[in-house]
C-alpha cells in the first residue's frame, strides 16, 4: 500500500513541475489569447542560456538576471516581430505562428550554445528525505518537494495579480478582444511585452527545475506537449486549474505506468495523458476550470 | 393590390406554450401562435424580446425546454436542424452567417446542398450523376442569381462584399433551397431606403411567385405593416399582441411596450 | 499579353466550372505533365529521382490528405505521420498474409485501414473543435506509434518493429530502377490530385468549406456534420495511408514506426500553410518548398563556407535549416496567410496584365 503512496506522491510531484510549464502557457493564453506553442522552446533556451553562460564563467547570481534578460528581450522581440503584425488574426494563425516560433527559438538555442546534453545543479538532489523515509517507509524526494513549494508560490502571486490588479483587468480585457481592448485605449503592445517577459520568466524557473531534473538536452522541448493535456484538463485560461491539472496528469501518468505498464510492454506514459485528455474533453470541453464557451447565433 | 389577394391557407406551423432559457436568463416564456401556409408572418419587438430565440427554435437551433412545435401535423417537443431543412425551412441570420471562405456562387450552391445525392467517390471522379447534379444544380443557382440580381458578383468572394450584398448573397441561399418556408431575421438592418426597398420587392416576389411562407423579425415599422398579413409582438420574452398590421398598430400594449406615440 | 482570356467564352455550365477555364492554363498543365511524364524520367539523375522528386511528390500527397482534413474541413491536426504509418504497415500485412495480394489493391487497403482509424480518432471532433482538437490528434499520434513499435504481429515480430517492403511487382513487371518507381509514384500522386480536385469543387468540398467557415450555418442548410467531419478525416487519412504505403514501398525500402514521429507530422503542416490551405496546388507547393529548402540552404552555405573560408559545422546548417523554417512560417502567415498558391494566383492576375501596369 505505501508503494502505492510513494509512485502517487512521486506522480503528484512530477506533475507540479508540468504544471509549471503549463503555467506559462496559461498567462499567456488568459493575456492574449494566443495558444503559445512556443513556450517548451522558452523552457528549453532558458535552461540552455543558463549553463552556457555558466560555462563561460558566470556565477550562478549573475548567470540567472542574465538569462532574464535575454528572456526578456525574447520576449520583445517576439512581440514586435510575430505578435503585432498579426493583431486580431484568428486564433489558429496565432497559433501557427508559435508553431514557426517554436522552431525558430530551437535552432537558435543550439546555435547559440551548441547542442550537447549538460547537467544542472541546483544544489538540491534527487534524494529521498531522510526523516520521511524513516517514520513511513516511502520516498519522498528531496528536490520534488522544493519544486513543489516553488510552483505554489508562483502560482499564488500569479492568481493574485490577474485578479486584484489594474494590469491584471486590462491583460484580461486584452484576451478578450485585441480590437476592442486598443479601442479603449489599453497599451496593447507595452501589455504583450510584459506578459511574455512574465511568462519568460516563469519558463526559466520551470527551465531550471526540469534541466536539474533531466538534463538540459533537446527533449526538453517535448515537455511542453505533455503540458497541453495539463491545460485540457485545467482549462486554458485558469491558474489553479494549470496546478490541479498537471497534479492529475503526473499522478495518473505514473500510477497508469506502474500498475498498467507491464501488461502492455511498457512505454504508456507517451500516450496515456493526451487518451485521458481526450476522454475528458468529451465529457467537458472547457476542461474543470475553464470557462463555459456561449456562441449567439 | 395583390398583397390582399394572395391566396394564404391552412396552419402549417403552430407553437404551444414555448419556453426558452439560457440558465436564469429567460430567452422565451409560455408563447403561443401559428403561421398559415403563403401568408407572411411578422415577429416584432424590442432589442432582447427574443425573438431571435423564436426563429432558432422553428429551425432547431435551440430546444426550447417547453412547449410543443406543430409543423405540417407532425407534433414534436423540439425540431431538428436537419429535419427541418429537410421539410423546406430556410433562414437567414441577424449577423450574417455566410461561409467567408467561399465564392458567392460557391455559398448559394451550398443551398442546394440537400438535393445532391451523389456519394463522395461520384464526386471524385466527376462522372456520370455527380457531374450531372452538378450542372442542374448550377443552372437552379443561376436562375436565384439572376431572380436576386447578383450576377456581376457571382465569383467575389463574400468577405469582399459591402454589407447590403451580403445580406442578399444570404438570402440566395435560402432561396436556392427552394423552401416552403423562410425565416428572415432582421434582412434589412443597416440598410439605406433604395435598398430595402429592392430588398421588399425581392420578399413578396418570393411570397408571390413561389408561394413561399415568410417569417419575418423587421424593425422597420413601414415595412412590417406595408408587407406583413399578421404580425406577433413579443416583449421581454411574452407575446403581448397578434393580429393584423392596423390592429398591433392600434394596441396599446404595443405602443407602450414598442412604437411609442407620434410627438 | 499571352495570358489573356480575351476571346474566351463560356458557353456552357460545364465549361465555367472546368478544372482550368483558361486555355492558357491548360496547356501550361500539359506542359508541366509532360516535363513530369516524360522529361524527368530521361533527363534527371539517380539521385534526384530517389532524393528529392520521390519524397516530394509522396509529401505532397500526405499534404494533399492533411490539406483536406485541415485546410478545406477546418479540423486541425497534428497526427499525419501517425495515418502514413498505419497506411505503411496495413499495406505491409495485406502482402504478407494475404497470397497473391496485387499491389496497388494493397496500396489501397492501406488506405482503407487508414481511413477506418482516422474515423476512429476523428470522432471526437463531433465535440471538439480547435486546439483541443489538434491535442486529440496527438493521442493518435503517440498511441498509434506505440502500438505499431510494441505490437509485435504488426512488424512479423521483427525487432523495434521494423518492416522491409517487399517489391513492387504489377502484371510481372518489377519496379526496381528509381525511374520506374518514380513513374510510379508520380501516376498514383497524379490520379489521388485529380481526385481531390474534383471533390474539391463538388458538393463535398463545399461542404466541408462551410463546416470550416460557419458549422451552425452549415447545420442550419442541411449539411450533417458528423459526416462531413468523419468524411473528411477518413478521405484525408486515406490520402496520408497510401502516401505512408509509397513512403515504404517506393522511397526508404526499410521502414520502422518511429520514422513517421511527430516531426514528420510538422513537416507536413508546414507544407500545407506554407503552400496554401485550401488548394491542391498548394500541397504540391509546400511539398517542393520544405524539400528543397534543406537542400538549397545547405549547398548555398556550404558554398559560402568555402569561399569565405569560415569552417562552418553540420551542425550549424540543420539549426539554421530549423530557424529558416520557423521564421519563413512566421513570415507567411504575416505577409501572406493563403500561402504560396496565393502568391501564385497574385503572379498570374499580374501575368495578364503583362506587359502593362495596371
Amino acid at each position: 500500500m505505501s508503494f502505492f503512496f510513494e509512485v502517487l506522491i512521486g506522480g503528484l510531484l512530477s506533475g507540479v513541475m508540468y504544471s509549471l510549464v503549463a503555467l506559462g502557457f496559461v498567462l499567456i493564453y488568459k493575456a492574449s489569447g494566443v495558444f503559445n506553442f512556443a513556450q517548451g522552446a522558452m523552457v528549453f533556451f532558458a535552461a540552455l542560456t543558463y549553463v552556457g553562460l555558466l560555462e563561460r564563467g558566470l556565477v550562478w547570481w549573475v548567470a540567472i538576471p542574465a538569462t532574464l534578460v535575454a528572456m526578456t528581450l525574447l520576449a520583445l522581440a517576439t512581440e514586435r516581430v510575430v505578435l503585432r503584425p498579426l493583431v486580431n488574426q484568428p486564433q489558429i494563425t496565432l497559433f501557427m505562428a508559435t508553431i514557426g516560433l517554436t522552431f525558430f527559438i530551437e535552432g537558435l538555442a543550439q546555435m547559440m550554445w551548441g547542442a550537447n546534453v549538460r547537467g544542472l545543479e541546483l544544489g538540491l538532489q534527487d534524494e529521498p528525505i531522510a526523516w520521511v523515509t524513516d517514520t513511513t517507509g516511502m520516498n519522498v524526494s528531496k528536490f520534488d518537494l522544493a519544486a513543489a513549494a516553488v510552483a505554489a508560490f508562483l502560482v499564488t502571486v500569479l492568481a493574485l495579480f490577474f485578479s486584484r490588479t489594474r494590469i491584471g483587468r486590462a491583460l484580461r480585457a486584452v484576451a478578450d478582444d485585441h480590437q476592442a481592448a486598443l479601442a479603449v485605449g489599453i497599451p496593447l503592445q507595452q501589455i504583450w511585452a510584459i506578459v511574455w517577459c512574465v511568462a519568460g520568466a516563469v519558463a526559466l524557473v520551470a527551465g531550471l527545475l526540469w534541466g536539474a531534473r533531466n538534463g538540459v538536452q533537446f527533449a526538453l522541448t517535448f515537455v511542453a506537449l505533455k503540458a497541453l493535456p495539463v491545460l485540457i484538463l485545467g482549462g486554458f485560461d485558469s491558474v489553479p486549474g494549470a496546478i490541479v491539472g498537471g497534479l492529475i496528469i503526473g499522478a495518473t501518468e505514473k500510477l497508469a505506468e506502474v500498475y498498467f505498464g507491464p501488461f502492455v510492454g511498457g512505454g504508456i506514459e507517451g500516450w496515456f495523458p493526451y487518451v485521458l485528455a481526450l476522454a475528458f474533453l468529451l465529457i467537458r470541453p472547457e476542461g474543470l476550470f475553464g470557462e463555459k464557451i456561449i456562441r449567439r447565433i | 393590390m395583390s398583397i390582399a389577394a394572395r391566396r394564404i391557407g391552412d396552419v402549417i406551423l403552430k407553437l404551444d406554450n414555448i419556453s426558452l432559457a439560457f440558465g436564469g436568463v429567460k430567452a422565451l416564456t409560455d408563447i403561443s401562435f401559428d403561421v398559415r401556409e403563403h401568408e407572411v408572418r411578422a415577429i416584432i419587438g424590442p432589442n432582447g424580446a427574443g425573438k431571435s430565440s423564436m426563429l432558432n427554435v422553428i429551425n432547431g437551433v435551440y430546444r426550447p425546454q417547453h412547449g410543443t412545435i406543430n409543423f405540417r401535423g407532425k407534433e414534436r417537443r423540439d425540431m431538428d436542424t436537419h429535419e427541418a431543412a429537410e421539410n423546406g425551412i430556410a433562414r437567414t441570420f441577424q449577423n450574417i452567417a455566410l461561409f467567408r471562405g467561399m465564392s458567392v456562387l460557391d455559398n448559394v450552391m451550398t443551398g442546394r446542398n440537400l438535393r445532391m445525392k451523389a456519394s463522395f467517390i461520384e464526386q471524385a471522379i466527376w462522372v456520370g450523376r455527380a457531374r450531372r447534379e452538378e450542372l442542374e444544380n448550377r443552372r437552379r443557382v443561376e436562375e436565384v442569381i439572376d431572380f436576386l440580381e447578383i450576377q456581376h458578383i457571382r465569383k467575389t468572394p463574400v468577405g469582399r462584399l459591402p454589407y447590403g450584398l451580403q445580406k442578399r448573397v444570404e438570402l440566395a441561399r435560402a432561396l436556392a433551397a427552394e423552401p416552403s418556408m423562410l425565416l428572415l431575421d432582421e434582412p434589412m438592418a443597416g440598410m439605406n431606403v433604395e435598398e430595402k426597398q429592392d430588398m421588399c420587392r425581392f420578399v413578396l416576389d418570393v411570397n408571390e411567385q413561389y408561394g413561399t411562407t415568410i417569417v419575418l423579425i423587421e424593425h422597420d415599422m413601414g415595412v412590417v405593416m406595408d408587407i406583413s398579413d399578421r404580425v406577433v409582438v413579443l416583449d421581454y420574452g411574452k407575446k403581448i399582441a397578434d393580429g393584423t398590421p392596423a390592429e398591433i398598430r392600434a394596441n396599446q400594449a404595443v405602443i407602450d411596450a414598442y412604437l411609442g406615440v407620434a410627438h | 499579353m499571352i495570358y489573356r482570356e480575351a476571346g474566351q467564352f463560356k458557353s456552357s455550365y460545364a465549361a465555367d466550372a472546368a478544372i482550368f477555364p483558361i486555355r492558357q492554363d491548360r496547356i501550361g498543365m500539359a506542359i508541366v505533365l509532360v516535363i513530369a511524364f516524360v522529361g524527368a524520367p530521361l533527363l534527371a539523375t539517380p539521385y534526384m529521382l530517389t532524393g528529392i522528386l520521390i519524397p516530394f511528390l509522396i509529401l505532397a500527397l500526405a499534404a494533399l490528405g492533411l490539406n483536406i482534413l485541415t485546410g478545406y474541413a477546418g479540423q486541425l491536426s497534428l497526427g499525419t505521420a501517425a495515418f502514413m504509418a498505419v497506411g505503411a504497415f496495413a499495406s505491409y500485412n495485406l502482402m504478407l498474409r494475404v497470397p497473391g495480394m496485387p499491389v496497388l489493391v494493397a496500396f489501397v487497403g492501406g488506405g482503407v485501414v487508414a481511413a477506418l482509424v482516422g474515423v476512429v480518432f476523428g470522432l471526437p471532433s463531433l465535440r471538439i473543435r480547435g486546439f483541443y482538437l489538434a491535442v486529440a490528434t496527438l493521442a493518435a499520434q503517440f498511441f498509434i506509434i506505440w502500438f505499431l513499435t510494441k505490437v509485435g504481429w504488426v512488424s512479423n515480430y521483427s525487432s523495434s518493429g521494423v518492416i522491409t517492403a517487399q517489391q513492387v511487382v504489377i502484371f510481372g513487371y518489377a519496379f526496381t530502377t528509381p525511374e520506374a518507381k518514380y513513374l510510379l509514384v508520380l501516376s498514383i500522386v497524379a490520379v489521388l490530385a485529380l481526385a481531390a480536385k474534383n471533390m474539391a469543387r463538388g458538393n463535398i468540398g463545399r461542404s466541408w468549406m462551410a463546416v470550416r467557415d460557419m458549422d451552425v450555418a452549415a447545420e442550419v442548410i442541411g449539411i450533417r456534420l458528423m459526416r462531413a467531419k468523419l468524411l473528411a478525416f477518413a478521405v484525408s487519412s486515406f490520402y496520408c495511408g497510401v502516401a505512408g504505403a509509397l513512403f515504404a514501398y517506393a522511397y526508404l525500402g526499410t521502414v520502422e514506426p518511429e520514422a513517421f514521429s511527430l516531426d514528420l507530422s510538422f513537416r507536413v503542416l508546414f507544407m500545407v500553410i506554407i503552400g496554401g490551405m485550401g488548394t491542391v496546388v498548394g500541397a504540391f507547393l509546400g511539398s517542393a518548398f520544405v524539400t528543397l529548402l534543406p537542400v538549397v540552404l545547405s549547398v548555398s552555405v556550404r558554398l559560402l563556407d568555402r569561399s569565405l573560408g569560415l569552417g562552418i559545422a553540420e551542425s550549424t546548417i540543420s539549426n539554421l535549416e530549423l530557424m529558416v523554417f520557423g521564421g519563413l512560417i512566421i513570415f507567411f502567415l504575416i505577409v501572406e496567410p493563403h500561402g504560396l498558391a496565393r502568391l501564385w494566383q497574385i503572379g498570374k492576375e499580374k501575368l495578364r496584365l503583362w506587359p502593362f501596369p495596371h
